[in-house]
Parts: C-alpha cells; sequence; structure tokens
C-alpha cells in the first residue's frame, strides 16, 4: 500500500476523516471503488488486530449453523477478513428458513457439539435458554481480556440489545439487571408501512396515520386501484408469525398487552380486555374488506411478493421485507416507499414489535472462547459498516453505522424515506411480548383464533374470551398461572 | 466330488448347533426390532411425563395426565374427528377413482400400458412439493384452478384458506398424489384373476354389471383390502400435504394427529403430549391394522377352502 493511501485510510479509521472524505480522498489518488474497498477492509484488519490479540485461537475451527438469509450472504462474504484477522477457520450449514429452527432445535436437544454458534431469533431464546442450551454471552462480553476494546457494546441501540437479554423468570422484564444475554443482536426489522405509491396517487389517498385510516385506506384503495388488487397486506398462516410482526405492534400501540404479570409473578393472558376486543375487531374488519383473500396461508413471503408484484397496495410487515420487493426483478421495484406508522391517534410515536436477527452460542461448543472471537467479529461495528455499505444488511443494529453517511446516503438514493421511517420509529422498537416459554404455543393459538375470527366462525369477543381461558389454563398446567 | 472331500472342505470352526440355529436366524429380525421398540418404549415413557424442553426443571412422571388432559380437550377430539374423517374421505374416493382408472386399463395394450406408466407420475412428486404446486394453482389471484372455478361460476372459491372448502382441497391433492398408487395395485390384481370364470360368464351371457359385482370384485378384494390398508395408514398420518397448505389451518380446521405432535413437539418443545399424541395416533393404527388383517386373513382361509 502506498503511503498516502495508507494515512489518508489510518486517518479515516481514527476518525478524524469521514467516509465521504475517504473515499473522494482515495478516488483523487486513481484508486477505483473496488480497490479503495479492498484497502479499506485491509486497514479496517489491521486496525482491528492492533489493540486485541485477535490470533488467541489461530488454527481452530468452528462451524455455524446458518438460515438462508440476506444477511448470512453478507457475514459469507465477509468471513476471510474474519479468517485473515484471527487465522480461524470458520465453516457453516445454511438451510432454508422453512426447516431451519427445526434444524436447530435437533441439534441442541441433542446436545450435539457440532455447532459452535448459530442464528436465532430472540424469541426463541425463551426456549433455548432455559433448556440450557445456550450460554450467557455476559461472560464474555464483560471480560476485557476476550473482548475486543473496541468492540462497542453500547453502541448496539438499548432497545434491540435489551430485548435479547432475559433472566429466565416467565413474565420477567427484558434487560433486567439480572438479565442473561443469550443472544447478541445483530440486525433487526422493525414492522411498518411499505406502500405503493402509484397505487396511492392513482387512488388520491395518502400514507395513514392511525388505525381507522389505515381500513379506510386500505378498502378505498381496493375500490378505487381495481383488477384484483387488495389494499392491504398482512400476515394470517396459523402461526406464531403472524402475531409478532404488523399486528402486534399495532396492539401494543394501543397499550394492550399478551399476557399480564401478577405481583406474585403469575401470568395471565389479556387478550380479552375491552381495549383488546376493540382492537381485534378493526383489525378483523380490516383483513375482512381488504386483505388478501388467501389470507390464513399468508407467510412474510406471500406478503412480500404480492406488493414486489403489484397485487397488493401496501403492507404492515417488516421494513426490510419493504426494501427487498422494492429491488431486483420485481415489478414494483423502484415504485414503492416506506413510513413509519402509528395505529394509535393518541400515541406520540412508533413503537413497533421487533424481529432480531441474532447470533447466539451453543452451550455444547467445545471452543466458546474460539467461538466469542467470531461472534465479537460478527456483530461488530467493521462488519456491520461492511455489510450495511457494500451488502443488504438493511437495518443493523449499531447506531454507528445508521449514523454512517455512506450508508444512508445509499439509503436514501434507492430506498427514499427507509431511513426517515427507521428514524421515526426505532427509539420505540423493542420486543413488545412477555417473556415466557410458552410463546409458541400462545401465539400460534392466537393467530389460530384470529382465523376464525376473520372467517366469522367465531365472533371477537366469544373467541377473545375463549383464547384467554385456553392459554389460562395452559399457563396453569405448566406452572406458570 | 466325493464325500470325502465335501468333509475336507467343510469349515471346521462355524458349527452351529441345532438347538441355537433358529435364534442366530431370527437375529437380524431382532435387531430390526430393537432399533423400532427403544424409540416406541421411549416415547411410552416420554407419554406418561410432564416434559417440556423449555421447563427442564419441571420434568417429572404425570402418569396418565397428558392422555387425560387430551380426552377432556374439545380440541383433541377434533383432531380425531378430523384426522379420521380425511383418512377415511381419502381412502374412499382414491379406491373408488383407482378401481375406476384400473378397469379401463385392465386390458393389456401399448396405450393402456403407456398411460398407467404417466398416471405414476404424480406418486413419483414428493406430497411436499405437490402441495406447493397445488397452493399456487389454487392461488385466487393467479392461479390456474381458481381461474377454471371462476369459469363455472364459483368466483370467490376460497380453496384451502376457507374452514369451508379447507378439507376438500387438501382431500383434493391426497387424491391426486396417491390414486396412482391405488390404481397400480388394483391392476395388478386385476391382470393377474383367472380368466376361466370370465370366459364361462361370457359364454353365459352373464350382464356385465353381475361379473363386476360377483366375480371380479370377491375376487379382487384381497388386492383392495391391500391397498385400503396401507393407503389408510398413510393417510392418517398424513402431515406433508396438510402442513404445506395450511400449517392446521384456518381455525383449527385440519389439525390432524401428526400436525399437532409436530408442533407440540418443534414449537412448543412439549415432549410430554407430543409423544401421548403419537402412541394415540399408533393405538389407533394399530387397532385399524388388526382389522383389515384379520379380514384379509379371513379371505385367504375361505379362498383355500373354496380351492
Amino acid at each position: 500500500m502506498h503511503e498516502k493511501e495508507k494515512d489518508l485510510i489510518d486517518a479515516f479509521l481514527r476518525g478524524q476523516v469521514d467516509r465521504r472524505g475517504l473515499i473522494k480522498g482515495l478516488g483523487a489518488m486513481g484508486l477505483a471503488a473496488g480497490t479503495a474497498g479492498t484497502l479499506l477492509n485491509l486497514g479496517q484488519t489491521r486496525a482491528l488486530a492492533a489493540d486485541f490479540d485477535w490470533q488467541a485461537h489461530k488454527g481452530k475451527t468452528i462451524k455455524l449453523l446458518l438460515n438462508k438469509h440476506p444477511y448470512a450472504d453478507a457475514m459469507i462474504a465477509d468471513l476471510e477478513n474474519f479468517k485473515k484477522l484471527t487465522g480461524m477457520n470458520v465453516v457453516y450449514d445454511v438451510f432454508p428458513e422453512d426447516v431451519y429452527f427445526d434444524k436447530v432445535t435437533a441439534a441442541l436437544s441433542a446436545s450435539s457439539p457440532e455447532y459452535d454458534a448459530f442464528m436465532t431469533g430472540a424469541y426463541m431464546t425463551w426456549t433455548y435458554g432455559p433448556a440450557g442450551w445456550i450460554t450467557d454471552l455476559n461472560e464474555w462480553i464483560k471480560d476485557p481480556a476476550k473482548t475486543n476494546p473496541n468492540y462497542a457494546w453500547d453502541d448496539i441501540l438499548p432497545g434491540v440489545k435489551s430485548s435479547c437479554a432475559w433472566n429466565g423468570k416467565p413474565g420477567g422484564a427484558l434487560g433486567s439487571e439480572d438479565a442473561k444475554q443469550w443472544c447478541i443482536p445483530w440486525a433487526f426489522e422493525q414492522n411498518n408501512i411499505t406502500y405503493n405509491k402509484g397505487m396511492f396517487d392513482k387512488a388520491g389517498v395518502g400514507v395513514p396515520g392511525n388505525l381507522d385510516e389505515m381500513i379506510t385506506t386500505a378498502a378505498k384503495l381496493q375500490k378505487d386501484i381495481g383488477s384484483g388488487v387488495y389494499g392491504i397486506g398482512v400476515r394470517g398462516s396459523r402461526s406464531w408469525a403472524t402475531i409478532h410482526p404488523g399486528f402486534l405492534s399495532a396492539y401494543s400501540n394501543f397499550n394492550e398487552k399478551d399476557l399480564t404479570v401478577s405481583a406474585d409473578g403469575k401470568l395471565s393472558a389479556a387478550m380479552n380486555t375491552a381495549g383488546s376486543k376493540a382492537f381485534h375487531a378493526k383489525w378483523v374488519q380490516m383483513i375482512q374488506e381488504s386483505g388478501p383473500k388467501d389470507w390464513s396461508t399468508y407467510t412474510w413471503y406471500q406478503v412480500g411478493t404480492d406488493l414486489g408484484a403489484g397485487a397488493s397496495a401496501m403492507i404492515f410487515d417488516a421494513d426490510c421485507l419493504g426494501y427487498f420487493m422494492n429491488g431486483g426483478d420485481n415489478k414494483m421495484a423502484g415504485k414503492l416507499a416506506y413510513a413509519a406508522f402509528t395505529a394509535n391517534p393518541e400515541a406520540k410515536a412508533s413503537t413497533p414489535n421487533i424481529w432480531i436477527w441474532s447470533l447466539a452460542m451453543s452451550n455444547f461448543s467445545k471452543d466458546k472462547d474460539a467461538t466469542w472471537y467470531f461472534l465479537q467479529w460478527a456483530s461488530g461495528p467493521e462488519h456491520g459498516l461492511f455489510g450495511a455499505t457494500k451488502m443488504d444488511f438493511v437495518d443493523p443494529v449499531r447506531q454507528s453505522v445508521w449514523k454512517d453517511e455512506m450508508f444512508r446516503e445509499k439509503l436514501n438514493k434507492s430506498y427514499p424515506g427507509y431511513v426517515e421511517m427507521f428514524d421515526a420509529s426505532a427509539a420505540g422498537a423493542s420486543i413488545k411480548f412477555t417473556a415466557q416459554p410458552l410463546f409458541f404455543d400462545l401465539t400460534t393459538e392466537w393467530a389460530a383464533t384470529l382465523q376464525k375470527m376473520v372467517a366469522k366462525e367465531v365472533p371477537v369477543d366469544e373467541g377473545l374470551d375463549k383464547l384467554a381461558e385456553s392459554i389460562n389454563g395452559q399457563l396453569r398446567e405448566a406452572g406458570l398461572g | 466330488m466325493t464325500a470325502a472331500t465335501i468333509q475336507r472342505n467343510r469349515p471346521s470352526g462355524f458349527r452351529i448347533s441345532k438347538r441355537v440355529l433358529p435364534y442366530v436366524l431370527s437375529l437380524p429380525a431382532l435387531l430390526v426390532c430393537i432399533g423400532i421398540l427403544i424409540p416406541f418404549l421411549t416415547s411410552v415413557v416420554y407419554s406418561f411425563q410432564r416434559y417440556r424442553l423449555s421447563q427442564p426443571w419441571a420434568r417429572q412422571v404425570n402418569w396418565g395426565d397428558n392422555y387425560i388432559s387430551f380426552f377432556t380437550d374439545p380440541k383433541f377430539w377434533n383432531t380425531l374427528k378430523v384426522s379420521l374423517l380425511y383418512a377415511g374421505t381419502t381412502v374412499v374416493l382414491e379406491l373408488l377413482l383407482g378401481l375406476a382408472i384400473a378397469l379401463l386399463l385392465q386390458k393389456r395394450s401399448t396405450l393402456n400400458n403407456f398411460i398407467s406408466i404417466m398416471l405414476l407420475m404424480p406418486l413419483m412428486t414428493a406430497p411436499a412439493l405437490a402441495a406447493l404446486m397445488w397452493k399456487l394453482m389454487t392461488n385466487p389471484g393467479f392461479g390456474v384452478l381458481s381461474y377454471l372455478a371462476s369459469l363455472i361460476g364459483l368466483q370467490d372459491f376460497r380453496w384451502a384458506s376457507s374452514p369451508s372448502t379447507a378439507l376438500f382441497t387438501v382431500v383434493l391433492v391426497d387424491i391426486w398424489v396417491y390414486t396412482p398408487f391405488i390404481m397400480i395395485l388394483l391392476l395388478a390384481g386385476l391382470r393377474s384373476l383367472p380368466t376361466q370364470p370370465f370366459e364361462a360368464a361370457a359364454l353365459d351371457g352373464v350382464p356385465r354389471s353381475f361379473v363386476f359385482f360377483r366375480i371380479t370384485l370377491p375376487m379382487l378384494t384381497p388386492y383392495i383390502l391391500t391397498a385400503t390398508l396401507f393407503r389408510l395408514l398413510d393417510s392418517i398420518q398424513q402431515f406433508d400435504i396438510i402442513y404445506a397448505m395450511t400449517q392446521g389451518g384456518p381455525g383449527d380446521t385440519l389439525t390432524v394427529f401428526q400436525v399437532e405432535a409436530y408442533l407440540n413437539f418443534f414449537q412448543s418443545t412439549n415432549v410430554g403430549r407430543s409423544a401421548a399424541l403419537m402412541i394415540i395416533l399408533w393405538a389407533i393404527t394399530y387397532f385399524l391394522s388388526n382389522i383389515f388383517i384379520k379380514n384379509w386373513l379371513r379371505l385367504r382361509e375361505r379362498a383355500r377352502g373354496q380351492a
């Protein structure tokens, strides 16, 4: 590397030059973007290695279990840098999402030492943690001998970080003082609106400002656009995954809860309050009037592809789903826009429930220290910036990455409104569920009840009373209620 | 070769006494049995436990609590009802359709042989893939079957997404995948029937319906029973088609045994309940198999007696 280029990169890594200045400077030196990127990577690797013994586990191999996802692709694309930095080898298995979590459950429940670390969601750790399958990562995060001083743990968005920490007590607050850090947040998804600008213009409607407006806007869009286009896409399959995105984000914005925790720590269902019933009635009405005809089979995939294909006018789902549908070969690429959504007219801001793709360490890993080296690198600021600027690591959890000008410019250029949407709702973004080990039982039954209500098999009031009764029974049976 | 040569060539170290020989010969079967029995007995033990992977500290023997909670839960009876309804409907329809196709293809000809091979194609498709294919074909937006339904006036037919038509839809997929199995079995049976009774009936001018009900059907009964047994056992354990199309929904419309057991284990990590469901399913299949096998043996005995 020439001295001038080296000096410029070092100045950038010291924070004396911003990213724009760096690229401009390297350009002036006649370096192409690709070469500049390579040099930057080399510089970052050097900077990382300067303050910490990254070579402590040189020669060791760790194995990962990964879900097929653009975030995993971003990590794989950067793996060579980790290998160079540490002298470690990394091997991995990648499974499609349909079978991924079954594979994780099978591997962990069998106490298999095959995988050292794996991708997970925070909800899953409410099962894996108490079962003793994963490790409390505080032991490593808080150990300066094992963690790079530049790791900047506090750089991770507080709501996201605390959502991955739980003390293991059913109903215990996420991120409490005694919480165990079951996983490291990696990237997350806020649930907001992605909409088709052209269709909104054609129907002469604006972005809905609350749930009532969403219902009327979706109905008007469906009526005015015609051609089989439906008003709003939300998930509807008989699965926990139907409850956690748009539905719970709107529900919690009305201060409604899934469960109530009593003073003595007992849990009870909170879905049949008057407020909850009113909310459910509106949600059901919205789907009946303006949702997809086969809503009860809809997963994130159908919700997303319909928007990308121009079959729906808007979705209330993961923001990154809207991101991916706005690019690639999608028919509606470049025609989508984003908006934070505040369902409750009396609420001050959007409070989306979030899905957090995280990294967890298997308790059966043969070399946890070496595994931690990988985890801290993969969740570190350098890799986050690499994924965000060079790959589709859309919703990084680090504040420093969100402040990065190149990343914001990249989003603003191709995905207008995405950054504003993020900024408007990030502060209120966190997991809104009550942490407890029956999470999947209760949310799957909740989704099944929602299906019955939308299909008019049961009235909303009666359906929610029955749901609450059933959930209370299950909580009692499990010794939680 | 002389007797002395044979004596010389016989290996001397591998003599097995006549008393031990039967046990040695049955050893492979015993090993297979152990391979099946260990997981089975483990499941029986688990089914009598309160055993949830997410609450390892609460694991304890609860004797029959898992079973009692099922028998007092309306959702379990719905599971039983849906499973039996699904199995009964698919088997009856596949049997009728398979028999009709087999009768049409009974006569050996190049065309019939070609058609019978082509009809086996759905059977070579993985059921989960077939379900996804049908999910696309029944999509209300662009599915070809939805389009065809609209041509006959069914404008808003919801297929698997409506509680009133979900069972019909998954049964349709099952029929598409598995009718060829029945067809090929019955076709083999039909083609192996002795020709004399049919020739005699033709000479006497016996009506074709009489021949079918009084000669063909009785002689084909062992084949029908075998096909029915195989399909019934498979059908009552159906998972792929239903899960891939509806995940057991809408609501609780299609929560058959396997779907419930899968969700209990993989989503809820409730090993005890999942094992109890599987044991109940095993008891049902054991009961049904016994009925069929007894009838099959009775028919075989009758056939021998007549011979």
